[in-house]
C-alpha cells in the first residue's frame, strides 16, 4: 500500500515537472500548424541562429575534447604538484554562474577590458561575435569530456600503455592504439554531455553575445527574443528542437551506459580480479 | 653476458627501492629475481627493461651499456604481472602489436603468429578477446606477444602470480620447457622461493633493496651466504651460540668450535634433515619432546622441544618415521655424540647476518 502511494507520488511528480512540460514545448509549438512551425524555424533570423549553434558547438567540442583528455591523462597516468588544484580547476565553470563566467570575458576582451584597446587597434572583435560566444561556451563546457574520462583512466591503469611502450610503440601510437580505445565509451558519453550543453548553454553566452538579431543569437537566446515579442508559437519551434535534442542526448546517454557497464563487466572478468572501485559514471551535472 | 647490472641503485623520494645491486645473467640462461615483497626484485626488472631509470650505476644489455636507451631500443620483451594484453584487441592483434609497430612486412606477421600460436598452443583462439580467455591461455598470448619481435631478452614479472596456486605447477613447467626450446634470456621476479628454485638456473636473492646472493638453486640451498638467505630458501635450525673452552654452546646444546675467542657469539644453522632422531636411549646424548608432526606429502617435519625449552626442527620420511614409532608428546632422544648437532659438520653453516641488516 504504503509502496503504491510512493510510486505514485513520484511518478506524479515526474509528471507534473518534467513530462507535461516537456509534452507542452512540443503541444505549444504545434498551435497554429505544422507550416506555421516550419515557416518559424525557416525564418532568416531563427535560421541564423540554428546555423550559429551548430557552429559554436562545432569548435566548442573538438577543443573541449582535446582539453579534456589531455588533462585527464595527466590526472590519471601521472603524479605531479598541484594534481589537486588542477582537479579543483576543472570544476571550476561547475560552481561559477554562467553569468559571472561571461562578464569575467567581457572583463578581459571587452571594449574597457584589459585587452580591449589592443583588440580593437588590431580590429580585432571577440565580445558581441562569434568568437566571445566561443570562449564563453568552452569555458563552461569544459568539465564535461575531463570528468567522464578520469575515473575510466584511472581504472584502466597503465600497464597497457606500458606493455605497448615495451613492445616499441612510441608515445603517439601508444595513445592512439592503445589509450583512445579503452576510454572510447567515456569519451562518446563526455562528448554528448558536451555537446548538449554547449548548445543550451544561455547565462554566459547572453553576457557576452550582443543579442544582435540574425549575427549573435544562438539558439537558445533566439528563444528568448521570440518569446520576449510575443511570439510564443515561434519560440516554442525553435524551443522544440532543443527539447529534441535533449531527448536524443538523453535516449544516447541510456545506451552508453549500457554498453560501458557491459564492457566493465568484461574487463572485470578479463583482469580476474575485482577493481577497486568501478569507473561509475558522474551523475552529478 | 646477456644482462649486467652494475652497482645499480634506484630511489625513490626518499626511499631508496635498489641499493647498491650488482649481477649478471648468461647468455640463455633462466634466472629468477627472488625477494619478499618490497624487495625491490620488480624494480631491478623494470629497470632492465627500461620503464624505470637507476639513480646511479649502470645497465647493460649484450655488452651494451643501455642508460640512455628509451623501453623502445632496448629490445627486450615483457610480461606484466596481470598480462597487461589489450582488450579491445583480439589474440592474433595483440601479438601482431610489436610487429606492426616494427613495420613487418604482412605476409612476415601472418608467418610468425601462425608460428607462435602453434607453439604457445594457442590455435584457433585468433579471434578470442581477452575476456573470452582462461587464465593460462591468457598468460599465454601474453608471452607469445612478448616474444614475437623476437627481443633478446624476456622478462617477466611475477609470471604465476595470477594463476592458482594448485595450478601452478604446469604453467611452470611450461616456461621451462619454452626456455628450453627458444633458448632466449629470461629473467622472473617471483617472491616464491619453492617456484624459483624449481624453475631456474640461477637465483638472484634480494631483501630490502640489497642483494643477498647469487647462485644455483643449489647453491643458495646448501650454501646459504647468511642468515636472511638461510631463512628464507627452505626450514633452516638457527641457534646462537656463545663459546666456552672451544665449545660453542646454546642450552644444553654443544658444538664445536675450536679457535674461536672465549666468549664469542656465533649464529649457526643446520638443515631440518641433518637432524637425527632415535628412540635408542643408550646412544644418543640429547633428550628431547616430539612436540608437533607436520605432514608433507613423502616427508615429515618434527619439531622437538630440548629440556631448556630451544626448539629443533628435524625432517624424516614416512617410512622412518613409522619405524622409530614415533609420535606427538613422546620423549625421543636427537643426535648421537658430542660431536654434536647435526653430525656431519659440513651441513652445519655459520650465518653471518643479512647484507641488508646494515643498511
Amino acid at each position: 500500500m504504503v509502496k503504491w502511494l510512493l510510486v505514485l507520488i513520484a511518478l506524479a511528480f515526474c509528471f507534473v515537472f518534467l513530462l507535461l512540460p516537456l509534452v507542452n514545448v512540443f503541444a505549444q509549438a504545434l498551435t497554429k500548424g505544422w507550416t506555421f512551425y516550419w515557416n518559424s524555424l525557416a525564418h532568416p533570423d531563427s535560421w541564423a541562429a540554428i546555423r550559429l549553434t551548430l557552429v559554436v558547438s562545432a569548435f566548442t567540442v573538438p577543443m573541449n575534447v582535446l582539453f579534456g583528455l589531455a588533462a585527464a591523462w595527466a590526472i590519471a597516468k601521472f603524479e605531479f604538484r598541484g594534481k589537486s588544484i588542477l582537479i579543483t580547476l576543472i570544476d571550476l565553470p561547475f560552481s561559477v554562474s554562467p553569468v559571472v563566467a561571461g562578464l569575467m570575458f567581457v572583463v578581459l576582451f571587452g571594449l574597457q577590458g584589459f585587452f580591449g584597446k589592443w583588440l580593437d587597434a588590431h580590429d580585432l572583435k571577440i565580445i558581441f561575435a562569434v568568437p566571445g560566444i566561443v570562449l564563453a561556451t568552452v569555458f563552461i563546457t569544459f568539465p564535461f569530456v575531463a570528468r567522464e574520462l578520469i575515473p575510466v583512466m584511472q581504472a584502466t591503469g597503465t600497464e597497457q600503455e606500458q606493455a605497448a611502450l615495451t613492445l616499441g610503440a612510441n608515445g603517439w601510437q601508444t595513445f592512439w592504439h592503445v589509450t583512445l580505445p579503452s576510454v572510447k565509451w567515456g569519451l562518446i558519453y563526455g562528448i554528448i554531455l558536451c555537446n548538449a550543453r554547449a548548445m543550451g548553454e544561455f547565462g554566459a553566452v547572453s553576457v557576452v553575445s550582443g543579442h544582435i538579431t540574425g549575427q549573435t543569437d544562438t539558439m537558445p537566446l533566439r528563444v528568448e527574443k521570440l518569446y520576449n515579442e510575443y511570439n510564443a508559437p515561434a519560440a516554442f519551434a525553435v524551443a522544440s528542437l532543443l527539447a529534441l535534442l535533449a531527448l536524443f542526448t538523453l535516449a544516447l546517454k541510456t545506451f552508453l551506459e549500457w554498453k560501458q557497464a557491459r564492457e566493465y563487466e568484461r574487463a572485470q572478468r578479463a583482469v580476474g580480479y575485482q577493481l577497486s572501485t568501478p569507473p561509475t559514471i558522474n551523475h552529478s551535472k | 653476458m646477456s644482462i649486467e647490472l652494475r652497482n645499480v641503485t634506484k630511489r625513490f623520494g626518499a626511499v631508496t627501492a635498489v641499493n647498491n645491486v650488482t649481477f649478471s645473467v648468461r647468455d640463455g640462461e633462466l634466472m629468477a629475481l627472488l625477494g619478499p615483497s618490497g624487495g625491490g626484485k620488480t624494480t631491478v626488472l623494470r629497470m632492465i627493461a627500461g620503464l624505470e631509470m637507476p639513480t646511479t650505476g649502470d645497465v647493460f644489455i649484450r655488452g651494451q651499456r643501455v642508460n640512455d636507451l628509451s623501453v623502445q631500443q632496448r629490445n627486450i620483451g615483457f610480461v606484466f604481472q596481470n598480462y597487461a594484453l589489450f582488450k579491445n584487441m583480439n589474440v592474433f592483434k595483440n601479438i601482431a602489436f610489436g610487429l606492426k609497430i616494427k613495420k613487418w612486412r604482412r605476409a612476415d606477421i601472418k608467418a610468425r603468429i601462425i608460428e607462435l600460436m602453434n607453439l604457445f598452443g594457442l590455435d584457433g583462439l585468433e579471434q578470442r578477446y581477452p575476456h573470452q580467455l582462461s587464465g593460462g591461455q591468457r598468460q599465454r598470448v601474453a608471452i607469445a606477444r612478448a616474444l614475437a619481435p623476437k627481443p633478446s631478452v624476456l622478462l617477466l614479472d611475477e609470471p604465476f602470480g595470477a594463476v592458482d596456486a594448485k595450478i601452478r605447477q604446469e604453467p611452470r613447467e611450461w616456461l621451462v620447457t619454452l626456455h628450453t626450446e627458444l633458448n632466449v634470456t629470461t629473467v622472473f621476479v617471483t617472491h616464491d622461493q619453492e617456484e624459483a628454485l624449481e624453475v631456474s638456473n640461477r637465483i638472484v636473492i634480494f631483501s630490502r633493496g640489497a642483494l643477498e646472493q647469487v647462485g644455483t638453486p643449489r647453491e643458495v640451498y646448501e650454501q646459504p651466504a647468511n642468515e636472511f638467505v638461510a631463512r628464507f630458501i627452505g626450514v633452516m635450525n638457527v641457534l646462537e651460540l656463545e663459546v666456552r673452552n672451544g665449545i660453542g654452546r646454546a642450552g644444553e646444546l654443544e658444538f664445536p668450535a675450536p679457535g674461536q675467542p672465549e666468549g664469542q657469539k656465533l649464529r649457526i644453522g643446520f638443515r631440518p634433515y641433518s637432524v637425527q632422531i632415535s628412540s635408542d636411549l643408550t646412544h644418543y646424548r640429547y633428550h628431547a619432546v616430539l612436540r608437533h608432526t607436520f605432514f608433507l606429502g613423502v616427508l615429515l617435519r618434527v619439531e622437538l622441544e630440548l629440556p631448556s625449552g630451544l626448539i629443533v626442527r628435524a625432517r624424516m620420511s614416512k617410512e622412518e618415521y613409522a619405524h622409530q614409532g614415533l609420535e606427538d608428546g613422546q620423549y625421543r632422544v636427537l643426535a648421537r655424540d658430542t660431536a654434536g648437532l647435526p653430525p656431519e659438520r659440513e651441513a652445519r653453516h655459520e650465518l653471518p647476518p643479512s647484507i641488508a641488516e646494515h643498511i
